[in-house]
Order: structure tokens, then C-alpha cells, then sequence
């Protein structure tokens, strides 16, 4: 079991937890930001415009969730269900 | 002779596996995949091995670069899945494992369909062992409805092959021209394999509860010999697009919805196939190579997940990512190994999923395909969601749930880092892949428009994922699947049959056995007495007995006869009157 004494984690800090934050917004904001430089190749239309994949990323992930979320109202059951 | 069949290697070779005793039993089952993959190297474009068998002419070896392909991938791989089993010396999984990926050689080298369904049919029996193993209530009873669900489709396959022989007089299997009950059937049963939904359950019931090296193994072959078999037979096919990209989305929300880390991996299959099906619904050469370039690449980055999921299974004996945690602490390789499969199921530009994927998605740009394009891309980034993020997180990082099970044993880190090499270098070379598959590879993946696009797509879809981390939760809850339907439809029939058979058994008891035997006993232990009461009656009557005096004398009689000391008198009367009605009777007759 966890020994209380065991050394702090890189992932047990707080302030790492933040910094990883950071990153991720970080990374978000600079890829999208490329979009400025970046001439639109668009195949349907729609793709060409500014942060298409970002948004795509966003909202389709963000609507697979709630999805699941709404979908496991009906479908989760507790674990000894079938027996 | 070079073109020997390469099931045949595997197959024979697993009647000798008990010969073997300790380290030389894994030795063997690991060089019989190496032996098969050099055979597919050098076998010659053809068919060659017919056979006459009750009429029709099979052909057990049918080598082209489809058929190549796939023997490539499923030899490697089964050296992977080897490898990773170099400490287990168990008879009954080595011989099932080498008989399921032998069989699924037999399936994609088979020149006709009567071989295949052979071939098809083997694959279904040996790989329910590899869930058997486990030995556990709950493996039994998911193997238990692995094999009743595989049956039911390879009747379908059956049934299917038996019309298309009788209409068309072939039995060679090539690309499905008609589209007629034959076909149809065919079909069904492949879709059954390839765990299209709704008879896709079997796939996340029993895989999970297969043993640790069972569960790599499995990962690889049933879905994607049917891949192979729709590649082949059912290009084209439009409903395929439409199963495909229903695949992709119903493997997402599944896995979202999963606690248990291997039905997780599980329901990702059903996804990554849905692409697969997809491009083979697409059914252009761009589309085709992508469906097969991704079973390729997927059988090594699914493999590797699995991997990484039974390290962890077995050396913390827990499955649920509501136990699990934290583990990056102690199983730091494990972990490693786990993220670049999960990268790579994630087509994360660098890795192998990012250079197949991208041919099925460019497949549906070319043909205008604007819905197919959109659903595919959504699911791109749900993959990232459910398998590339989540998979690794609530079971190496998340919440430290204090365990310290320490790293994996080194057979199973050699086989990790083997597929971890494979992922990455067909990620950033992926030349010798393209050069394999059936058509000519023109398309290029890394332009840097691409590049950014699908790290934009993914790392929004990262930031989804921890901006809604509360919704994710893990929860100590089973998913109800299309197998709700002979689960409980199976309690529900051995109910209705338990009350409609034993109530009727019980009523025919209580009318026939205890209602009218009883009424019967009762009339028949009565009889004398009543006889002689309706003989002696008119007589007491004659004598002037009335009233009391008559239920008197009725009562005395009644006793008499159940003492059986009746006087010889009565006894006599009554025979008398016995006697009287006889020939009275006789004589009316």
C-alpha cells in the first residue's frame, strides 16, 4: 500500500498540475493561431474556415460527451445486474 | 515446395506444443509464427492446393497482396502476442492460440468459400478456449455466449453459401456482384465477426473476460478476418459506409460509458473497425488501401493496449478503472508502452494510426463523401476521447488509489517494446507499409496542413476531456448492450418455460393424479357399500323402514362392510342382486 512517506510525484504537486494546464491551453492557443498563417485547404467549404478543426475538436468531443452522459442515464446498470 | 498453406504450419504445429516441456514450449509457439511469416514472404502470387470435394473444386491456397497482407500482420503479430505469453505454459491456450490464428491464415489464404467457412468455423471454437482459460463463473458464461452468438453466424454464413452456390454454381469468393438473399446472408455473417452493431455485444462480453494473453490475441483476428472478407467480397457496398460510421460513433459512447479498462479497449475495436467497414463501403483504391493499412497498423496498436491492460491485470489482479490509479509510479514501461498504443490508436501525427487512417478519411474527401467525411472526423477526435486519454488515465494517472504492484516481467516488456517500435515506425516511415497493399500509394500524410489539422483536432479534444473530467467519472456500473436481449431474454424464456411447463405439469398433477385418481380411490373404496345400499334400499322400504330407521340401518351397513363383517346373509343377498341385475341386463341387451 502507499507509504505515507513516499516521496512527492511530478503528478502529486499541485503547481505541476497548474503548469500542465498551462501547456494544454498553451498548445490549444498556438495551434489555432496557426490558422492565421495557414491558407485554408478546404475540400467541402465548410473546412476552410478559420479554426474549423479546433471547433470540430471542441464541440464534437464536448457533444460525444454529453451524449454518453444522457445515453448512461438508460444504459448503466449496477454491476451485478445479469446475476 | 514453396507455396505450402501458412495455416498449415501453425495448425500442425500446435499438435506438438504438449511435446514440449518448460522455456522450449514457448520457444517453439514463439518461432512457428516467425516460420509462417517467412512462407507468406516468399509465396508466389496464384492459387495452388485444389482439392475435389463432393463436386466442388477448393482452393486452400490463394496468394495475392490482399491475402499478404493480412498473413504478414497476423504472423507478426502473433510473434508479438508469443512473446508477451513467454511465461505461460499452459497447453490448453498455446494450442487454442495457435489453432485461432492458424484458422484465420486458413481464412484469408482460402480461395473459395467452402474452405473459408471451414476455416471460419475453427476460428470460433478455438478462440472460445482462449475465454474458457480463465476458468472463472463469469468466462464460462461469456464463453458460453461467445460460441451460441458465433454460431448463429456462421449458420448465417452457411445458409449463405449454400444459396450462392446453388445460384451461381461457383464457389470461388470474389467480389459480391448480386445483391440477393445469398449475399445477404454472406454477409450477415461476416458482419456478425466484424462486430457490427447489434451483434456486436458478443465482442465486449466476452473478450474482457478472457485471460491476459487471451485477451491480446483475440483483440486481433476475428474482426479482422472479417475485414479481410468484406475487402474482398463486399467493396463497394454502400450500406457498408453507413454501418461503418455507425460503428465508429457506438464504440465511442460505449467506451465513455465503461469502467472496466479491457471492455473499454473492447468497445474501441468496434470502433476502429467501424473505419475499416467504412472504407470498404467507400470502396475506391484509395479507400480500400486505407481499410486494409489500417487493420494493419490497428491489430499492432490494439494488440499493444491490450498488452498494456493485461500487465496491469495481471499484476494488480484489478480490472476497473474505479481500483486503478496512479500505477505510472511503479509501472513507469507499462505505462509508456500503453501511451504510444493509445497515441497511435489516436492517430496522433508520429505513429501508425495517423498514416492509415488518414487514407480511409482522404478516401471519402475524393469521392465527395461531405457526411462520411464529417462523421469520421468526429470520430477521430472521439477516439482521442475515450482510448487516447482516457484508457491511460484513470489507469496510470487519475487519482493514486495506493497501489505498488511494480513493473511487469521482461517477455512482456520485450513484446510491448516490439509493437511500440512498430507503431512509431510506420508512423514516421511508413514507405514498406504502403508498398505492400494491393494498389499503388500515392498520397502523401505529412503536408503540414494536415499536420497542424489533426493536432488541432486532438488537442481540443484533449482539452474536452479535462474541462469535463467531472462528467467522465468513473462509476461502478455495467453498460447494457444489445446483449440485454439473450441475456435476460434467456432468464426471461427459462422463466416462462420453468412456470408454463412446470405450472402445466403441476396442474395435470393436481387434476389427474390427486383430483381424479383421488375421486376415483374415494368412489371405489365406497362402491360396496353404495351397491348394496341401492339393492337393500327398495327392500328396507318393503320392510316398512322409514326415516331414522332407514339412515340407521344405512349406517349399520356401511359399517358392517367396512369391518368386512357383513353376515353371509347380506353377503348372499347382495350377490343375489348382483346375480338379478346381470340377467336383467343381459337380457335388455
Amino acid at each position: 500500500m502507499k507509504d505515507s512517506k513516499e516521496k512527492m510525484d511530478f503528478f502529486d504537486r499541485a503547481g505541476n498540475i497548474r503548469k500542465l494546464w498551462i501547456s494544454l491551453y498553451g498548445v490549444c492557443g498556438l495551434l489555432v493561431s496557426v490558422d492565421f498563417f495557414l491558407p485554408a485547404e478546404a475540400h467541402f467549404g465548410l473546412d476552410g474556415f478559420w479554426g474549423f478543426y479546433s471547433l470540430l475538436g471542441f464541440v464534437s468531443c464536448a457533444v460525444l460527451i454529453l451524449l454518453s452522459k444522457v445515453a448512461g442515464f438508460f444504459l448503466k446498470a449496477p454491476e451485478n445486474y445479469y446475476e | 515446395m514453396n507455396n505450402i498453406p501458412p495455416a498449415a504450419i501453425l495448425i500442425l504445429g500446435a499438435l506438438l506444443v504438449p511435446c514440449f516441456r518448460s522455456k522450449f514450449k514457448n520457444i517453439f509457439v514463439v518461432l512457428l509464427p516467425l516460420a509462417a511469416f517467412g512462407l507468406i514472404l516468399q509465396l508466389e502470387t496464384g492459387a495452388s492446393w485444389h482439392f475435389h470435394f463432393f463436386g466442388f473444386n477448393l482452393t486452400l491456397l490463394r496468394v495475392d497482396k490482399i491475402s499478404k497482407v493480412f498473413g504478414y500482420i497476423f504472423t507478426l503479430n502473433a510473434f508479438a502476442a508469443f512473446l508477451y505469453a513467454f511465461h505461460l505454459r499452459d497447453n490448453t491456450q498455446h494450442l487454442a492460440a495457435l489453432v485461432y490464428v492458424g484458422s484465420a491464415l486458413g481464412v484469408v489464404f482460402s480461395g473459395d468459400l467452402v474452405s473459408l467457412y471451414l476455416f471460419w468455423e475453427a476460428m470460433a471454437v478455438s478462440s472460445t478456449f482462449l475465454i474458457l482459460a480463465r476458468k472463472t463463473e463469469k468466462a464460462l458464461a461469456a464463453g458460453l455466449r461467445y460460441i451460441l452468438v458465433h454460431v448463429f453466424g456462421g449458420l448465417c454464413l452457411l445458409a449463405g453459401i449454400v444459396i450462392y452456390i446453388s445460384q451461381t454454381g461457383s464457389v470461388s469468393f470474389d467480389a459480391m456482384a448480386e445483391r440477393n438473399w445469398g449475399t445477404g446472408l454472406i454477409l450477415l455473417g461476416f458482419l456478425v465477426n466484424a462486430a457490427a452493431p447489434p451483434l456486436s455485444a458478443w465482442l465486449s462480453d466476452a473478450y474482457p473476460e478472457s485471460t491476459v494473453t487471451g485477451g491480446v490475441i483475440l483483440s486481433a483476428y476475428t474482426t479482422k478476418t472479417a475485414v479481410y472478407t468484406l475487402v474482398r467480397g463486399y467493396q463497394g457496398w454502400e450500406a457498408l459506409i453507413f454501418v461503418g460510421c455507425l460503428m465508429t460513433i457506438y464504440g465511442i459512447i460505449y467506451a465513455l460509458l465503461e469502467n472496466d479498462m479491457r471492455r473499454i479497449l473492447a468497445y474501441s475495436i468496434i470502433n476502429q473497425v467501424g473505419f475499416m467497414v467504412a472504407g470498404v463501403g467507400i470502396g475506391t483504391m484509395m479507400s480500400l488501401n486505407g481499410s486494409i493499412a489500417h487493420a494493419f497498423c490497428h491489430i499492432i496498436y490494439k494488440a499493444l493496449l491490450w498488452m498494456s491492460a493485461g500487465a496491469v491485470l495481471a499484476m494488480t489482479g484489478k480490472s476497473k478503472c474505479t481500483d486503478l490509479g496512479g500505477l505510472y509510479k511503479t509501472m513507469p514501461w507499462t505505462m509508456f508502452f500503453g501511451v504510444i498504443g493509445a497515441l497511435s490508436i489516436s492517430s496522433f501525427p508520429g505513429t501508425s494510426g495517423f498514416t492509415s487512417k488518414s487514407l480511409i478519411i482522404q478516401g471519402a474527401i475524393q469521392q465527395h463523401l461531405a457526411w462520411v467525411w464529417l462523421l469520421l472526423e468526429i470520430a477521430s477526435a472521439g477516439v482521442f476521447l475515450h482510448a487516447g486519454i482516457k484508457f491511460p488515465y484513470f489507469v496510470f494517472f487519475a487519482k493514486d488509489k495506493g497501489l505498488r504492484p511494480g513493473e511487469t516481467n521482461k517477455s512482456m516488456l520485450a513484446a510491448m517494446g516490439f509493437l511500440s517500435f512498430l507503431c512509431i515506425f510506420l508512423g514516421v516511415y511508413p514507405k514498406p507499409l504502403y508498398q505492400i497493399l494491393p494498389f499503388e500509394v500515392t498520397y502523401q500524410a505529412y503536408t503540414f496542413h494536415h499536420v497542424v489539422s489533426q493536432l488541432q483536432l486532438l488537442m481540443f479534444s484533449a482539452l474536452v476531456f479535462f474541462l469535463f473530467l467531472r462528467l467522465l467519472k468513473r462509476t461502478e456500473t455495467i453498460s447494457i448492450d444489445t446483449d440485454w436481449f439473450y441475456r435476460k431474454g434467456g432468464q426471461l424464456f427459462y422463466r416462462v418455460m420453468d412456470r408454463g411447463l412446470n405450472g402445466l405439469n403441476e396442474r395435470a398433477e393436481q387434476v389427474f393424479s390427486v383430483g381424479l385418481a383421488g375421486w376415483l380411490g374415494r368412489r371405489s373404496r365406497d362402491l360396496p357399500f353404495r351397491l348394496a345400499q341401492v339393492f337393500l334400499y327398495p327392500i328396507w322400504l318393503a320392510l316398512g323402514l322409514r326415516g331414522g330407521e332407514l339412515r340407521e340401518e344405512s349406517l349399520a351397513l356401511k359399517q358392517t362392510l367396512a369391518k368386512g363383517a357383513s353376515p353371509v346373509g347380506i353377503g348372499a343377498a347382495v350377490s343375489t342382486a348382483f346375480l338379478l341385475l346381470f340377467f336383467i341386463l343381459s337380457g335388455l341387451i
